[in-house]
């Protein structure tokens, strides 16, 4: 693998599912992410992304495989995993939800440099708030979140991810819930952070348009593996996989020519299909375009991308 | 005839600090079959104009003009007929459907309640019958009517909340973000099912979302609000494509093109809030965020006018020859 600063390698996660059964959440997946670069992980409800961006968090012991920090693997005592939480910070969605309503903005940044003993409080707060747009940021400390637009919210919790100063942001669905105005200038200050400080952000969304606005690489998953990766030109203009080209079909945009809505809701981690994960929903194999390859579609697995840096794969048999 | 006409709706909420004017002035007109969309930012006042067409507005707020569903005026009817209009006429698909659903009952019961509250003439059998003509009219297989909503996903209790909106065959529907908290795959799936009902079924159906472009995509023409006010309406296609109001096209902006460089690395907001309605500036409300606001925009608050054949937009510089 090329030097990278975060990585997971062949991470498993299962859950025990309602009735017994076990769910699949992450069935092997690879990803490595380089120092400055931004990343977005798209996928539907259930696919994984979430499991994927807990477990680099270290939020999620993974069953098998490993999270690489720096060249180390990432342990799990509780001492090591507070030192590497300084350095990967998370950004919820829905701020509304995440900010504790009595807590003022200043509270609501210093918690973390409290947890973690770190000296000049007032500074640490002082400067993470600026760094997330909200200038001056003395007018702020002693406001409410009720008291905030949507958009100042999601800077108070991006503010409070900072105050750590870590290397790595991970933000899920960091504007879902927020206005269609608001949207782009929070994606600007993600890609400003990058620039001033080297911030490498892992971004989990489902809105491709988001990751066209601001990520260098995409990273598709389905059911648990990355079904395709490479840089966002690649993905987005000349997709490989069905899967994500029935995604890319449904972004609501006018120029469409056919938009592929795949019926059905989405997969169950309990319950993986054999072959290739897909194959029940995929529009290629029900189109007979997949003619060719499809007794490897419905019986054999396809192998577990590498994730390598600068690659565009997908676990598909029409390109393999 | 159209099935919902508003004519010079105006929403006024009281508060300690004084009147609040939610919607300032709206009218609108919907045919059977016919899909309107209504964009704007939170705030702007649109969910409170579709509080208007079941009289939903809270008792203190003030509320002028006429709402004719069918050809009835909701704002002067007598509280029996607003009762039956309810649901029957016209009804809701509420914002946040998971969890609008009653988490501690069926699905066959909280379908049937309406049914039977206003249906007199129809007996529990019928309307059993009923609930499961409605389940796979909105796609769903008739034996999720004994499931509780914790059993469903959020894209199976949307279809139910639509479900239910339609229980009392009504003509007016309108879908408050319909889709906001959905994945884009059931997302489109949502709004295909919601369009082929209008168009099947010839109801008039209203859309509101902050999303642009999923409004440009599922309807045929789009009003946009801003502090209250319609300041851009025409065909969506037109209205997303080729916005004529500065805000218009900063909301058509927010929403990338794929594949389109100059949107790589360069995401498009708008900087500011919107405005309070109870702290409007003077003349144009958008003036304080506009990129083209000049000192005349000061003076007076624009009319509609027309930009294009069949579009309108609230803004002085549309007719003046250097307009985009």
């Amino acid at each position: 693998m090329t030097e990278s600063l975060l990585s997971g390698e062949d991470l498993k996660v299962t859950f025990r599912a309602r009735g017994g059964g076990q769910a699949r959440a992450l069935d092997g997946a690879n990803l490595s992410v380089s120092k400055g670069e931004i990343v977005a992980i798209v996928g539907e409800s259930g696919c994984g992304k979430t499991t994927l961006a807990r477990t680099l968090l270290g939020l999620e012991k993974p069953d098998e495989g490993k999270v690489w920090f720096k060249g180390e693997p990432l342990e799990y005592s509780g001492r090591a995993l507070k030192r590497y939480r300084r350095q990967v910070q998370l950004v919820l969605q829905d701020p509304s939800g995440s900010l504790n309503p009595r807590h003022s903005v200043y509270e609501a940044v210093a918690e973390g440099p409290r947890v973690h003993g770190m000296a000049d409080e007032v500074g640490q707060v002082t400067r993470a708030l600026s760094q997330a747009g909200l200038r001056p940021p003395e007018r702020f400390f002693l406001r409410y979140p009720h008291e905030l637009s949507g958009g100042q919210r999601q800077r108070v919790v991006i503010a409070g991810a900072l105050a750590l100063d870590p290397e790595v942001l991970i933000a899920d669905e960091p504007v879902s819930s927020l206005d269609a105005s608001v949207r782009g200038e929070i994606l600007a200050l993600l890609l400003k952070l990058r620039e001033e400080l080297g911030l490498t952000v892992l971004v989990v969304t489902h809105d491709l348009g988001l990751a066209w606005n601001i990520a260098d690489r995409i990273v598709v998953m389905y059911l648990g593996r990355i079904v395709e990766q490479g840089s966002t030109e690649e993905v987005l203009s000349s997709p490989k996989h069905p899967y994500t080209k029935a995604l890319l079909s449904v972004v609501p945009e006018i120029r469409h020519t056919e938009s592929i809505v795949l019926a059905g809701e989405p997969p169950d981690p309990t319950q993986i299909p054999g072959g290739c994960r897909f194959h029940p929903r995929c529009q290629e194999l029900a189109g007979g375009a997949a003619a060719a390859v499809a007794d490897k579609c419905t019986s054999q697995d396809l192998r577990i991308l590498t994730g390598a840096a600068g690659e565009h794969q997908a676990a598909c048999w029409l390109s393999s | 005839m159209a099935l919902l006409e508003m004519r010079d709706v105006h929403v006024t909420y009281r508060s300690q600090e004084g009147p609040i004017p939610a919607v300032r002035g709206v009218n609108l007109s919907l045919d059977p079959g016919q899909i309107l969309g209504v964009a704007g930012e939170s705030g702007c006042g649109k969910s409170t104009l579709a509080s208007t067409v079941l009289r939903l507005f809270p008792a203190d707020a003030t509320v002028t003009g006429e709402v004719l569903v069918d050809g009835d005026d909701v704002l002067t009817m007598k509280w029996g007929q607003v009762r039956a209009a309810r649901w029957a006429k016209a009804s809701i698909v509420f914002q946040g459907a998971l969890h609008s659903l009653n988490p501690i009952q069926r699905v066959d019961k909280q379908l049937m309640e309406p049914i039977l509250l206003h249906e007199a003439d129809v007996g529990e059998k019928a309307a059993r019958k009923r609930v499961v003509e409605l389940l796979e009219q909105v796609g769903l297989p008739g034996r999720l009517a004994s499931a509780y909503p914790h059993q469903m996903s959020g894209g199976q209790k949307q279809r139910v909340m639509i479900a239910l909106a339609l229980a009392c065959r009504p003509q007016v529907l309108i879908a408050d973000e319909p889709t906001t908290a959905l994945d884009v795959m059931v997302q489109a799936q949502v709004l295909d099912l919601l369009s082929s009902i209008a168009r099947d079924h010839g109801l008039a159906l209203m859309i509101i979302s902050h999303d642009l472009s999923v409004l440009a995509t599922t309807c045929d023409e789009v009003l946009v609000m801003y502090a209250g006010r319609v300041v851009e309406e025409g065909p969506a296609g037109d209205v997303f494509e080729h916005p004529k109001h500065p805000y218009t096209r900063a909301l058509s902006a927010a929403f990338p093109t794929i594949g389109d460089m100059t949107s790589r690395f360069a995401p498009s907001g708008l900087p500011g809030d919107p405005p309070l309605p109870g702290e409007l500036v003077s003349g144009c409300p958008f003036r304080p965020r506009c990129p083209e606001a000049e000192d005349r925009c000061a003076e007076a608050e624009p009319d509609l006018r027309p930009a294009t054949d069949d579009q309108l937009a609230a803004c002085i510089h549309i007719g003046e020859a250097v307009s985009t």
